[in-house]
């Protein structure tokens, strides 16, 4: 394999039908450039520049540049109205443990839903995968959530966020146990070994790929949700998406676009930084994963 | 006493080998944060609760009948499917678009994958914000369109009745078409090479070496990329939260928007009524069509 650059799919290199020539090559880069200035550029110029105005400037939002550049200090604003320091821990407050909890338990019912294959198992499996396509009952769970005291704290979002997403897991790493072969287990058997450690030093090491990809994708929803928090944490903690909907929403902010925008970046940055440096392996983990 | 044959002592070597308790974490989890309130949903949904009566009590179907006479259960299920069929469209469309294009290993076409995946990544309300500085009438694309055409553009993008739906579906697949296009692209690069070749030689024009050859063997990105744009616009809110709240008229009001409208004037029944329909809307059509595209996939394979 080369280095790991851009985006690198896994491929069969010996592709050469449809070779193109010189010119063809530069008509497609250009078309290519095209379509990203329309597609992603123009979103994006939008949103640099317009965090960057004055409110004054940004009343209607324009391609222009900014007469003076204040990006800065809109970053303090919502840094500080938008609470963004606390929204930015407590969404990690909630997505660690959420994503955490939801692998490990995920992969530990996947081992025995992959292994015994009974009829009542067959039952269980297709009952834990039935979040995959069943939406979850939002208002019924956050009355739940009052009752037994849970609703707006963080474990009482980790324990929806588990729930929802237990069935992406359960389906992904239930599919790749069954191609390991139980003799790599029987080995370990012989030697004494029991359950818990067999899990522990053969299995979940070897989930690795599948786990990515099931990590990637669970952290994505977990971390931008906002419909959930909304219903479940009625206002009582600050989440990163929670906040700018309530910041666009105040009636003080409509229409502060340089505000929203800026809050936009901001939080947006975590993530972009980790995709920065893991981009290659977050798309060949995607693209490997995700269709078998 | 029979002895103990080679099936049953089978039986009992798994049942200690694989213990049920390793399941208990995940089932508790599913029952308590997923199945109960599942339960819990069909039961108030025939009930009166609201903010405004301290007592439950059950009133049949009261519930369904006034959502059906306000006309506003067929009018958000109708656009919540339009909304579901559309986003099926756009997500695939410009994803298996954008995955052709970029299917060759250069330097450009992998700038352009790391790219196209960062709207993936972002939140869908700030997609949702960004999309509606841009269309709103005095937004940035009516100001471009302006500057071009030399006299003042003023398109309400987000505020028509008709086909406001078909703009914020195309956004929902605009956010998530980075995401199609890396699982089209992981398709196409399991494509034998030697297929593409042997059709080649045959005279396959391009157009029939990609619709005869191409895209069937793609069936299984497809039934996933089908299968997620579907259930994730069906359970879509963010998108529609952030460009028109529902609006105009009610005309982009998808049965979530309606949920956490009514929830918030603390009509909790009405909402809890919708949710249910929600449910069984996604269990009417989304299982068969996962169920056809996979029948779909082993006739091929």
């Amino acid at each position: 394999m080369s280095s790991a650059t851009f985006g690198q799919v896994k491929t069969n290199e010996r592709v050469t039908v449809n070779k193109k020539s010189p010119l063809g090559e530069i008509i497609h880069t250009i078309l290519a450039v095209i379509i990203l200035i329309i597609f992603l550029g123009v979103p994006f110029w939008l949103l640099i520049v317009t965090a960057g105005k004055s409110q004054a400037e940004a009343i209607s939002p324009n391609m222009s540049l900014p007469s003076h550049w204040q990006l800065l200090e809109n970053f303090k604003t919502v840094l500080i109205d938008g609470k963004m320091i606390q929204a930015f821990f407590g969404s990690v407050i909630v997505t660690v443990p959420s994503v955490l909890l939801t692998l490990i338990c995920g992969s530990m019912a996947a081992w025995i839903l992959a292994r015994r294959t009974t009829k009542p198992m067959a039952i269980v499996y297709a009952l834990s995968i039935s979040g995959l396509i069943l939406p979850p009952a939002v208002v019924t769970v956050m009355m739940l959530l009052k009752i037994i005291g849970l609703s707006g704290t963080a474990p009482g979002m980790v324990g929806v966020y588990v729930g929802i997403y237990l069935s992406t897991v359960i389906f992904f790493v239930t599919g790749f146990i069954r191609t390991i072969p139980v003799s790599l287990e029987e080995a370990a058997r012989i030697d004494g070994a029991g359950p818990a450690r067999i899990f522990f030093t053969i299995i979940l090491p070897l989930l690795g790929p599948t786990l990515a990809t099931a990590t990637i994708l669970v952290t994505l929803y977990i971390w931008n949700d906002v419909f959930y928090s909304l219903f479940i944490l009625s206002g009582k903690m600050n989440l990163l998406p929670l906040n700018l909907y309530n910041v666009a929403s105040a009636g003080l902010y409509l229409n502060n676009w340089h505000l929203i925008f800026a809050y936009i970046i901001l939080m947006s940055l975590p993530l972009l930084a980790i995709f920065a440096f893991t981009q290659s392996k977050i798309i060949s983990g995607i693209t490997g994963g995700a269709v078998k | 006493m029979a002895k103990p044959t080679s099936t049953s002592r089978h039986t009992i070597l798994i049942k200690q080998n694989y213990p049920l308790r390793f399941l208990i974490p995940a089932i508790a989890f599913l029952l308590v944060f997923f199945f109960i309130p599942t339960v819990l949903n069909f039961i108030y949904a025939f009930t009166n609760w609201s903010a405004f009566s301290k007592t439950i009590s059950f009133n049949g179907f009261d519930n369904f009948i006034t959502l059906f006479t306000s006309g506003t259960l067929l009018r958000d299920l109708r656009i919540t499917l339009l909304y579901a069929i559309f986003v099926g469209i756009f997500q695939n469309v410009f994803g298996l678009a954008l995955a052709v294009f970029l299917e060759k290993d250069t330097f450009i076409n992998r700038l352009s994958r790391v790219l196209f995946f960062v709207p993936v990544i972002m939140s869908a309300l700030a997609v949702g914000y960004i999309w509606q500085a841009i269309l709103k009438s005095d937004g940035a694309l009516n100001q471009i369109l302006s500057a071009f055409s030399g006299h003042t553009v003023e398109i309400a993008w987000l505020g028509n009745i008709n086909w406001t739906l078909l703009i914020v579906a195309s956004i929902h697949g605009w956010k998530w078409m980075g995401l199609a296009m890396l699982i089209y692209l992981a398709g196409l690069k399991t494509i034998d090479p030697d297929v593409i070749e042997a059709a080649t030689i045959d005279g396959a024009s391009g157009s029939q070496l990609f619709w005869k050859i191409k895209f069937p063997l793609l069936a299984p990105a497809f039934t996933f990329n089908v299968a997620t744009s579907l259930l994730g616009s069906m359970n879509g809110f963010d998108i529609v939260q952030a460009t028109t709240q529902g609006g105009p008229g009610g005309s982009t009001e998808i049965l979530n928007i309606f949920i956490w409208r009514t929830f918030g004037q603390g009509l909790y029944s009405q909402s809890t009524t919708m949710s249910l329909v929600l449910f069984v809307m996604v269990m009417i059509i989304a299982v068969p069509v996962i169920y056809l595209l996979r029948r779909r996939e082993a006739k091929i394979l």
